[in-house]
């Protein structure tokens, strides 16, 4: 059943999947990199590996994901939306509920 | 030589416990019996090709029951050993040690191994066939995930007699279910057991997601769909968001034992509470994922059984939806009392409350069906009138939990175990088992008796009040959970030995059960029309049980009920019985590899708990020879040709 489907339209060719693969490989090594060799340290080294993480979460989204290919991209965005305010809400709410547990101790 | 192999035996195994010396005699002695049938019988082929093998989404959901039901069994068993232990203060019947093992796979069991995959197997019986598909979107995804949660269960129960059970309690808070508290492999199991098992749920909730979007007949708009196929919807969405939370929550306490992180450890920068913090995240959600379906099951029985439409149709679907949104914002009250301050507690006490809201407007539309209907009290229509109340009761105590300043009182206390079990219980299982009585006509051809049906019916529900309604009271005397035994100087005697003979009632009632099946099978009534309730939605227009392509034809849906509507239109003389002409049917073919892969899945887990990191590869390396093995298999379809279904069909006593 799905057999069909999968021939009938594309999904991304060798070189996407392979440019997605390495820029996500990258995107990984760096905050490694940083951690490891001690190049930046608290609030500026958090700051980095989020934003390196973000980016990844993009590359992924465009390379993988295919975002912008299907009849109904409607489908697509609704469960992006969606996904944000959950994400967002993890984090925030995390750091929201964990400040005051910190400021405790 | 021999003393090593004694030594590694005696930790391998679980010694010690005469009931657990009993349990492996058990397991021994029924393996050997249904080795025996089936090479008796020469059943393993049959078994190979027509179950383990299969991608039909009924087979399916018939394994899930079948495993579900199992697991029901041993939940309710790890129940009555612990009410035993209550029965009477200190009885020595199980240690302390013992009885936290206990309570933890109760508990874990009963959320993740029987109310997922009881909530599956209806899932994948119902939703084809309500929607007019021939199949769910991705079969082959589908045995996959049936297989992951299977060994993954296997590999949980497993630590009952290797190596040790988990005893953290059902979530395994850390610092607790840390090395430094929990240095023996019953975590490991735990985690593994629901990491493998996850994976399958997360991919069941994408593959329904799909059906639902993609699959329905031509004309069945979103707003014309069955409620119990709108529940799926919304209880798939939040699988899909939920499911990846306990994944990586778990990964991350994995990764603390295996390798020695810091993430949740009392030291080192570690923080315990961002577990809890994290994993309520999940299981939150968790709780309304297992719920949903069940208003999805009492929404067609109340409107079948009342032979009437549902009332308030579209609040219902924006109820769930609402529902399913919302419940990702309270996860928060079930920790008040970490004290995260009050402008947090406050929000999260508001968000709790506002759940009420919806399911209140459910509640409302489920009377007002009833409400003038000409109201049939069979089996699934007891179980939906036993709900109600049962579910008002819980809901109203769980907003006493929710009000943040009380719950300091209430927390961990037998008040929130009497709650959480009134509505998993009251909401969850009675709503499954309404759902079982309902279809399982369309799953095997025949009706539950329901002579028998009554007696469990009354046995389950008295049961349950008996035991649950002195917990509450228990709780504002005092008696916290998890403890496993205590004084006759507390006055908690009566009703914990009240409570204890209500468990063994509902213990009897699955008695009943077990035995309403068995009778059935030879002495229940046969469905011959295939629409034995005279019923609305589409999987009554097939015979029973459904045939293996589920629709000669695809039917056209132009409105609500499309079957009831069908059934109007033919008895008016408007519409003679639909004849199109057939065509082959396009089919999935079935496939060994989701048995194997996830077979291999289970050798992987079993070398992480253990820590023999040659079998966890070796595990590993057949998962990924699995899949290259499915990516490179072109031959994965056939068509029924026209002759087959004919015969088939007029098998079931329908000439076309």
């Amino acid at each position: 059943m799905e057999h069909e489907t999968t021939q009938t339209h594309a999904h991304g060719s060798v070189k996407s999947y392979v440019t997605g693969f390495a820029l996500s490989i990258v995107l990984t090594i760096i905050p490694i990199v940083l951690v490891l060799s001690h190049a930046l340290a608290g609030k500026p080294l958090i700051v980095t590996i989020v934003l390196l993480a973000v980016l990844q979460f993009l590359i992924q989204l465009f390379f993988f994901m295919h975002v912008r290919e299907g009849e109904q991209p409607r489908y697509n965005v609704m469960a992006l939306i969606l996904g944000c305010v959950i994400v967002f809400t993890i984090v925030a709410g995390s750091m929201w509920i964990m400040s005051f547990n910190a400021a405790v101790q | 030589m021999l003393t090593k192999l004694k030594d590694f035996a005696s930790t391998f195994f679980v010694t010690g416990d005469p009931l657990i010396y009993g349990a492996d005699v058990a397991i021994v002695l029924t393996t050997i019996a249904i080795v025996f049938v089936l090479t008796y019988f020469k059943k393993w082929t049959w078994l190979w090709k027509e179950w383990l093998t299969s991608v039909d989404h009924k087979k399916i959901g018939i394994m899930y029951l079948i495993a579900s039901l199992l697991m029901l069994f041993r939940g309710g068993v790890d129940a009555l050993l612990m009410r035993t232990q209550l029965a009477l203060p200190n009885i020595q019947f199980l240690q302390a040690d013992h009885y936290n093992e206990i309570f933890t796979t109760h508990g874990t069991i009963m959320i993740l191994f029987m109310a997922m995959p009881m909530m599956f197997a209806l899932f994948n019986i119902v939703v084809p066939l309500q929607l007019g598909a021939r199949d769910v979107a991705y079969p082959f995804l589908n045995a996959l995930s049936f297989w992951l949660f299977f060994f993954g269960a296997m590999l949980f129960n497993l630590s009952f007699v290797i190596g040790g059970s988990p005893d953290a309690g059902w979530l395994s808070y850390p610092p607790l279910s840390e090395m430094s508290h929990s240095p023996g492999v019953g975590e490991n199991f735990y985690i593994w057991g629901i990491q493998i098992s996850g994976i399958g749920s997360l991919a069941t909730g994408i593959n329904f997601l799909v059906t639902i979007l993609k699959m329905r007949a031509p004309g069945m708009k979103l707003m014309n769909m069955p409620l119990f196929s709108w529940s799926v919807l919304s209880t798939s969405v939040m699988i899909i968001f939920a499911f990846p939370i306990l994944t990586i929550t778990l990964a991350l306490l994995f990764v603390d034992r295996f390798l020695g992180a810091h993430f949740f450890t009392m030291t080192a920068g570690g923080n315990p509470m961002m577990y809890v913090n994290l994993i309520w995240m999940w299981g939150h959600p968790e709780v309304y994922i297992v719920v949903i379906p069940a208003f999805g099951i009492y929404s067609e029985i109340v409107s079948t059984f009342s032979k009437k439409k549902i009332f308030g149709y579209k609040s219902m679907v924006f109820s769930m939806m609402i529902i399913s949104v919302l419940s990702f914002f309270t996860w928060v009250h079930h920790f008040f009392t970490m004290g995260a301050g009050a402008d947090v507690n406050t929000f999260f006490a508001i968000s709790t409350m506002a759940i009420g809201i919806p399911t209140g407007v459910k509640i409302f539309n489920w009377l007002f069906t009833m409400f003038r209907g000409r109201i049939q009290l069979k089996q699934p229509m007891l179980w939906t009138l036993a709900f109600i109340p049962c579910f008002v009761v819980g809901g109203a105590t769980g907003v006493m939990l929710a009000v943040a300043p009380a719950d300091y009182q209430y927390h961990n206390s037998y008040f929130l175990i009497a709650h959480f079990h009134q509505v998993l219980i009251g909401g969850v299982v009675f709503g499954y088992l309404a759902g079982i009585y309902y279809w399982w006509p369309k799953m095997f051809g025949f009706k539950l008796d329901e002579k028998l049906g009554k007696w469990a019916f009354w046995t389950w529900n008295i049961g349950f009040y008996v035991c649950f309604m002195p917990q509450y009271a228990l709780g504002f005397m005092g008696m916290t959970r998890r403890v496993y035994t205590y004084g006759w100087d507390m006055g908690w005697a009566p009703l914990n030995l009240v409570s204890s003979i209500g468990a063994f009632l509902m213990g009897i009632g699955f008695i009943f059960q077990v035995w309403q099946i068995s009778y059935s099978i030879k002495y229940g009534e046969r469905d011959t029309t295939g629409d034995p309730w005279n019923a609305r939605t589409l999987e009554w227009s097939i015979p029973s049980p459904a045939p293996m392509y589920n629709f000669a034809t695809v039917p056209h849906v132009s409105e609500q009920d499309a079957w009831w509507a069908e059934k109007q239109a033919r008895e008016a003389g408007k519409r003679a019985a639909a004849a199109p002409a057939l065509e082959p049917i396009h089919m999935p073919k079935n496939s060994g590899i989701p048995i194997i892969m996830a077979a291999f899945w289970f050798v992987a887990g079993f070398g992480f708990v253990f820590s023999w990191i040659w079998m966890a590869v070796a595990g590993l390396l057949g998962v990924a020879a699995c899949l290259l093995a499915r990516s490179f298999q072109y031959d994965t379809d056939y068509y029924i040709p026209v002759d087959e279904i004919k015969r088939t069909e007029a098998s079931f006593g329908r000439g076309i």
